[in-house]
């Protein structure tokens, strides 16, 4: 009988016995993004191990690390909070010297990338250093108790943007790291999702395979900052792509022209021109994604805030070239 | 044949990295101290050192990335000054507590506010609780063979701490002086290739680095930094001792000038001590029983060298280019702790001078001799004192 092929590799180096939270989105981030990534290593230089790792502070390096245990099976190390990207560049320039083959992947959440992180970011993207950096995206500080982040999206509870007789939530719409880092006409970015996991190790492979700085923004679920039930991340996650609430795209060599979108699925309507995702007619109302997570709870009180919601959605689309529709729920 | 060429003291930093051949170098530019890196691109432009330099954009990143570099297992050198080496300040405490022997240069300058780009130790100074090796270079030729000295001892297994090495901006960074420049194979033969046990980011033994640790380890940890400044002590010397032996320069933690029957002791750091010294003939000339004193090696702080200075003395002057708010300099706090349990010591002075670039000439040293002398009689001094304030502008 044929044994089917796994869709991807068995090897682990995000090992069980970390200490993140059950349910934790992120934690399956990262243990897809290291599994993709060896496959990676071993198309391209023949070894699966051929890659050492950079991580910033924030949960993922908190539950990984604790000493004198480690969940880590690559070859790892953590600095500090807004470095990430240029630790890995030391690492990748020391590994020239070495002759050592692979690539580094460095690791950072969103505060230690879209904030703090910013700079070493920006740097190490231009200075074309060969590195993937890899932002998980739970969108907001989750390490130090689920503050707001500038990857926060608009309307939501955070414990320094807690709604109130005049607050909201989150007040700003979320900062799109993604085009940033496109902007530096790098060979890859993409964003990704763990709602969507054969594209998010499909965007891995072919970031840690390009020569050259690749940036991958996947977004993942915090069950513990989002409010959210334990068991419903990957739906949650999917239900942000299917509600428009999160595209999914690629940008190779800063080719704004040619972002290429994929279907969000969930019964939208795409039209396409010319190969072109040009407009999606949404089935799935936002609101969909938004009750199953206590940090939008407030905003069924204001459904005009839900509506602020709907425009900046669109907004943020016709930045990637698409007219995107976005239905009410029905009354 | 060693080489004998006119140089600024940043050039000889550059030379002293090429010389020890880092494998990557990460730098952004500062006054005074922009020259290093320009230097080292020239040498790596012109095939003369075979290292990555990486073009950082900022300070943080240039230590961020040296951090990176060190634990992947290779030599990396830095330089920076003042506002630089202060934004690097949250990675030099990491640096050392992972135990990576990086090596900075630092062109001593001021700190702002008001911005100023003139000579004082406050940068490096601050720095002081951070776990590095500090070394401050007299003239140019220091600042060439304490960097090599500085690779050598940081990456001694006994030890394992990164140093940093100052010189004063301008008086030295800018002032070209006649410089040896020692052999390459002997530089080589001095320092060995760097072949880390501790720290390598190797596919085939994947280990974890900067790990959290809970209130359980990190006592210990912290104590290990301790330890390795503690053993920095003793491999500081053999190492000075076989640079004597390979390159014929003497080098002592604690250097004395006519001290042998002096009555005061100044004691000072970096290019004051030059100044210093001539004070002293021509304090001698007078028949004035003084003498010097200058600290080659700051931390680890050398207790033992202090306590045996302080015996030759009734009173120690203190001259340094940095201020402890609420103390008075950094220098009056190490020596006070180094003597406190002494029975017999001397009288300490402190004088704050030189900030952020002001020279110190004759007239201030008489200054503080004046109260030096004070102590010395027994009568009432003051502990702290700034010289050569500018009363009017007050
Ligand atoms: C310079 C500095 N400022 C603040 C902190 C505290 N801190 C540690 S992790 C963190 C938030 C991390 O957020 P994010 O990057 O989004 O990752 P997450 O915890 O959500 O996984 C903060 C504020 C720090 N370690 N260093
Ligand atoms: S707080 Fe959120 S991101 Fe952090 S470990 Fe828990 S679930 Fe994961």
């Amino acid at each position: 009988m044929a044994v089917r092929k796994p869709p991807v590799t068995t090897r682990e180096y995000w090992a069980p016995g970390h200490a993140a939270c059950a349910g934790c989105g992120c934690a399956t981030a990262l243990r897809l993004a290291t599994k993709a990534f060896s496959e990676a290593m071993e198309e391209k230089y023949g070894d699966p191990n051929a890659f050492a790792i950079a991580q910033a502070t924030g949960c993922m390096e908190v539950v990984s690390a604790v000493f004198p245990y480690t969940a880590w099976k690559a070859p790892w190390v953590h600095v500090a909070f807004e470095n990430a990207a240029a630790v890995a560049s030391g690492v990748e320039a020391a590994w020239k010297k070495l002759g050592r083959k692979g690539k580094i992947l460095a690791i950072g959440g969103d505060g230690g990338t879209a904030d703090i992180g910013m700079q070493a970011l920006s740097g190490m993207l231009e200075r074309w250093h060969n590195v993937v950096y890899l932002m998980y995206d739970n969108e907001a500080y989750m390490n130090t108790g689920i503050q707001r982040s500038s990857s926060t999206p608009y309307g939501a509870w955070t414990t320094t943007s807690p709604p109130g007789k005049l607050s909201i939530g989150e007040d700003k719409p979320k900062k799109w790291v993604a085009l940033i880092a496109a902007a530096h006409q790098i060979p890859y970015v993409a964003t990704a999702s763990i709602g969507n996991p054969f594209d998010f190790v499909k965007k891995m492979k072919k970031a840690a395979k390009v020569d050259g700085p690749a940036f991958v923004q996947v977004q993942c679920t915090c069950p513990t900052g989002w409010k959210s039930p334990l068991e419903k991340g990957v739906e949650i996650a999917r239900l942000a792509i299917e509600t428009g609430v999160w595209p999914l795209f690629e940008i190779e060599n800063g080719d704004f022209h040619n972002i290429k979108i994929q279907s969000p699925g969930g019964g939208a309507k795409v039209k396409r021109e010319g190969g072109r995702v040009v407009a999606i007619e949404f089935k799935k109302p936002i609101e969909e994604y938004l009750k199953l997570q206590g940090r939008f709870k407030h905003l069924f009180k204001q459904p005009e805030a839900i509506d602020v919601m709907r425009e900046q959605i669109k907004a943020m689309w016709k930045v990637l070239g698409v007219d995107v529709t976005l239905p009410k729920p029905e009354e | 044949m060693p080489m004998r060429k006119v140089m600024k003291a940043n050039e000889a930093a550059a030379w002293a990295a090429k010389l020890a051949k880092p494998k990557v170098i990460a730098a952004f530019p500062i006054t005074p101290s922009t020259l290093v890196p320009e230097k080292i691109s020239e040498f790596v432009a012109d095939g003369e050192l075979d290292a990555e330099f990486i073009k950082v954009e900022s300070e943080h990143s240039a230590i961020s990335a040296c951090v990176g570099a060190s634990a992947a297992g290779v030599r990396t050198f830095t330089a920076t000054a003042s506002q630089g080496l202060a934004l690097m300040h949250e990675i030099l405490f990491i640096a050392a507590g992972m135990r990576l022997p990086i090596v900075i240069a630092v062109g001593n300058r001021a700190l702002s506010a008001p911005i100023n780009i003139w000579n004082d130790w406050q940068d490096t100074i601050s720095e002081r609780d951070t776990g590095w090796l500090q070394f401050y270079a007299e003239n140019n030729q220091e600042a060439l063979d304490l960097i090599l000295i500085a690779f050598k001892v940081a990456e001694d297994e006994r030890v394992l701490l990164p140093a940093m090495v100052g010189f004063d901006a301008f008086i030295l960074t800018h002032t070209v002086e006649p410089v040896e420049i020692p052999d390459q194979e002997l530089v080589d033969e001095f320092l060995g290739e760097y072949e880390p046990k501790h720290a390598y980011l190797d596919p085939t033994r994947p280990i974890t680095q900067g790990t959290l640790a809970f209130p359980a380890h990190y006592m210990e940890a912290r104590y290990t930094v301790w330890q390795a400044n503690e053993n920095a002590r003793k491999v500081i010397d053999e190492v000075f001792e076989e640079f004597e032996k390979r390159f014929g320069r003497k080098y002592q933690k604690i250097e004395e000038y006519r001290t042998d029957d002096a009555e005061i002791i100044f004691v000072t750091m970096g290019s004051l001590a030059g100044t210093l010294k001539e004070y002293i003939d021509h304090l001698r000339e007078k028949g004035i029983k003084a003498g010097a004193a200058k600290l080659t090696v700051y931390r680890p702080f050398p207790i033992e060298e202090v306590r045996e200075l302080a015996k030759k003395a009734k009173v120690l002057a203190l001259l340094e280019k940095n201020v402890t708010f609420s103390v008075g300099g950094a220098l009056f706090q190490d020596f006070s702790r180094a003597l406190i349990n002494e029975s017999e010591k001397p009288k300490i002075v402190d004088f704050i001078l030189g900030l952020g670039g002001r020279d110190v000439t004759f007239k201030d040293l008489d200054e503080a001799l004046a109260i030096a002398q004070k102590a010395l009689n027994g009568e009432e001094f003051n502990e702290v004192n700034w010289i050569g304030l500018r009363k009017e502008l007050l």
